[in-house]
């Protein structure tokens, strides 16, 4: 090895280390840049912090973004509440062994996640419709009928609806990596734990659960993630406003009104930087207290 | 565990709760492909029927074919997830390698530096990167959106390559030297086939996200020329909101080629997951 050049380290990573310079981490540190000027007479002038005092103290635009990071956080509570409970109650019954048709069901479950949000949001549009009346039909015929609204076009539905949409189109990816986990566990533990008397749901709470948290952990910092910088669903259903009334403004959809431009609104790429540099700062410091505070106090157990 | 087998009622519940899930997984799809074969009426009036001889129609399907050009859009979306994916997997693997097989000062660093971006979305740079785009002369091409999904790809592609190279045994690799292959044939010709397995899930794991990407499109390539499948069904559909046949045809024709990458795909995809290649 010693007699050999070195060169050809620098060959196997060049490629990787340019493109991803420059097409990510590049463009990042020039967004967070960006975000400190405005634009001048003659090209941008250096602002300090101004944008962020016009985002965070101009009515005009701070009742927006916390409107968008309050409606953000909602979403992303319906996805812990609805989408990870369900997924680890489907991983759990999956891994079930001897349970027939095991694998029909794990790739029919994950269809929808499959699909782009463009056909998920158009078809759950569709269906929810009104005009159409699939589902005021369906509910009819449960006798629930006065239960129907027009969930999308209703501000104080509209943000829930498009939140259970995006759980009933990921729900499958929590259901693969929990039932991933649970398959790790060896049948060893488990029968142990059923000499001593402990079978079925408490077989689960005292000894499934406690293994499969580290995976738990992950999903959460996942979706997290995923939610913090989601956009296509909403642009698909209601639109780059957000409607009825920005009642489903987030944070993805205000920066790409933001930056963009839409109607009388002249994009605005200096802002647009500012309220992506915000949503940069929410997602580090969720990384931040998953990889500190959640993933080193976990307990790993080795097999 | 036993359970299942003392107790048949725990196995009744168990697909019931899966078929209940299943159902409500699969409805919206079914609902959406049954319905684009039917004439405008019977979609309203029984759109949970199947299309029969009275009902059959193609007209959505006709009309999504005269107006919109999903020949291109799909075309389009081809060529920017293979592109993606060839590079992807070309230079991570290159990267990996030369991460988990050489000592030199700076891996650990350059490791962590290639991983900063398996956390942090490429999305939070859209302003930068446009403007890199326009700099470039690259707006409006296939090939800005190649750079930004290659770019996107990479951290987790090197990350899961390089712990599968740790695991090839250095006797191969010594051999292949004793017998005076260059470094690059030994990554080529040994490494790159014993890790297979690991670059079909990395592929399979991006695949889906690129091609379904609406955002990147919209900003970086929604000229008509470069327009991917997914945001030509976007613009299709809002042009065509009122005409029923029309917007159900073609998500129909958005649906298919996800589902026919995914039947054949499905098998090695939940292997990758399930493998533990996300840890």
């Amino acid at each position: 090895m010693a007699t050999r050049s070195r060169l050809h380290i620098a060959v196997f990573l060049a490629p990787a280390v340019l493109v991803y310079t420059a097409v990510m981490i590049w463009p990042l540190f020039n967004t967070l840049r960006l975000s400190l000027y405005t634009a001048g007479d003659d090209g941008r002038v250096f602002s300090g912090l101004a944008n962020f005092r016009t985002l965070l103290g101009d009515p005009r635009w701070s009742v927006a973004f916390w409107n968008a990071l309050g409606n953000n956080l909602w979403f992303f509570v319906i996805h812990m509440l609805v989408q990870n409970p369900i997924g680890v109650a489907l991983a759990a019954i999956l891994s079930h062994p001897r349970l027939r048709f095991a694998a029909l069901y794990r790739s029919a479950i994950f269809i929808p996640t499959i699909l782009s949000f463009v056909i998920v949001g158009f078809a759950w549009k569709l269906i929810l419709s009104p005009i159409w009346g699939i589902a005021p039909g369906m509910l009819d015929a449960v006798g629930l009928k006065a239960l129907f609204a027009p969930w999308l076009g209703r501000e104080e539905y509209a943000l829930t609806t498009l939140a259970l949409i995006s759980v009933w189109q990921f729900v499958g990816i929590p259901m693969m990596l929990i039932y991933a986990a649970l398959l790790s566990i060896p049948e060893g533990i488990l029968e142990a734990g059923e000499i001593e008397g402990i079978t079925g749901w408490a077989a689960f709470r005292k000894i499934k659960l406690p293994l499969i948290l580290p995976s738990i952990g992950i999903i959460s910092i996942l979706t997290f993630v995923g939610n913090f910088n989601a956009f296509d669903l909403i642009y698909a259903t209601q639109g780059a406003l957000a409607g009825p009334d920005f009642s489903t403004d987030i944070l993805g959809t205000f920066l790409y009104r933001t930056f963009f431009g839409f109607q009388l609104q002249l994009g605005d790429p200096h802002m647009g930087s500012a309220i992506a540099t915000a949503m940069f700062a929410i997602i580090l410091t969720g990384v931040c207290i998953y990889l500190f505070g959640v993933q080193t106090r976990m307990r790993r157990y080795q097999f | 565990m036993n359970t299942a087998r003392r107790n048949p009622l725990n196995t009744v519940a168990a697909h019931a709760a899966l078929i209940t899930w299943t159902v409500i997984a699969l409805f919206p799809v079914a609902v959406i492909l049954i319905n684009s074969f039917k004439a405008r009426k019977a979609i309203f009036r029984e759109p949970l029927a199947l299309p029969d001889a009275d009902s059959f129609s193609m007209i959505g399907y006709q009309t999504v074919m005269k107006q919109g050009d999903f020949l291109l859009y799909f075309q389009n979306s081809f060529v920017v997830t293979v592109a993606s994916l060839l590079l992807i997997l070309l230079f991570g693997a290159m990267a990996a390698f030369a991460l988990s097989e050489y000592r030199f000062r700076g891996n650990t660093l350059m490791g962590l530096y290639l991983a900063l971006g398996i956390m942090i979305p490429i999305r939070i740079g859209t302003v930068a990167i446009l403007e890199l785009m326009v700099e470039t002369g690259l707006v409006n091409t296939l090939a800005a959106l190649i750079l930004v999904y290659t770019a996107q790809g990479l951290p987790l592609a090197v990350f899961i390559l390089s712990e599968f190279m740790r695991q090839v045994s250095d006797d191969l690799k010594n051999a292949g030297r004793i017998d005076g292959m260059s470094e690059y044939a030994i990554f080529f010709k040994l490494v790159l086939p014993l890790v297979r397995p690991a670059m079909a899930t990395v592929a399979v794991f991006n695949m889906i996200p690129i091609w379904n990407d609406l955002w990147f499109p919209l900003i970086l390539a929604p000229g008509e020329a470069t327009k991917t499948l997914t945001l030509g069904s976007q613009v299709f559909i809002g042009q065509f909101v009122t005409d029923w046949n029309a917007v159900l045809s073609a998500l129909s024709l958005a649906i298919l080629p996800v589902l026919v990458l995914y039947v054949i795909f499905s098998r090695q995809l939940i292997r990758g997951i399930t493998s533990g290649a996300v840890k």
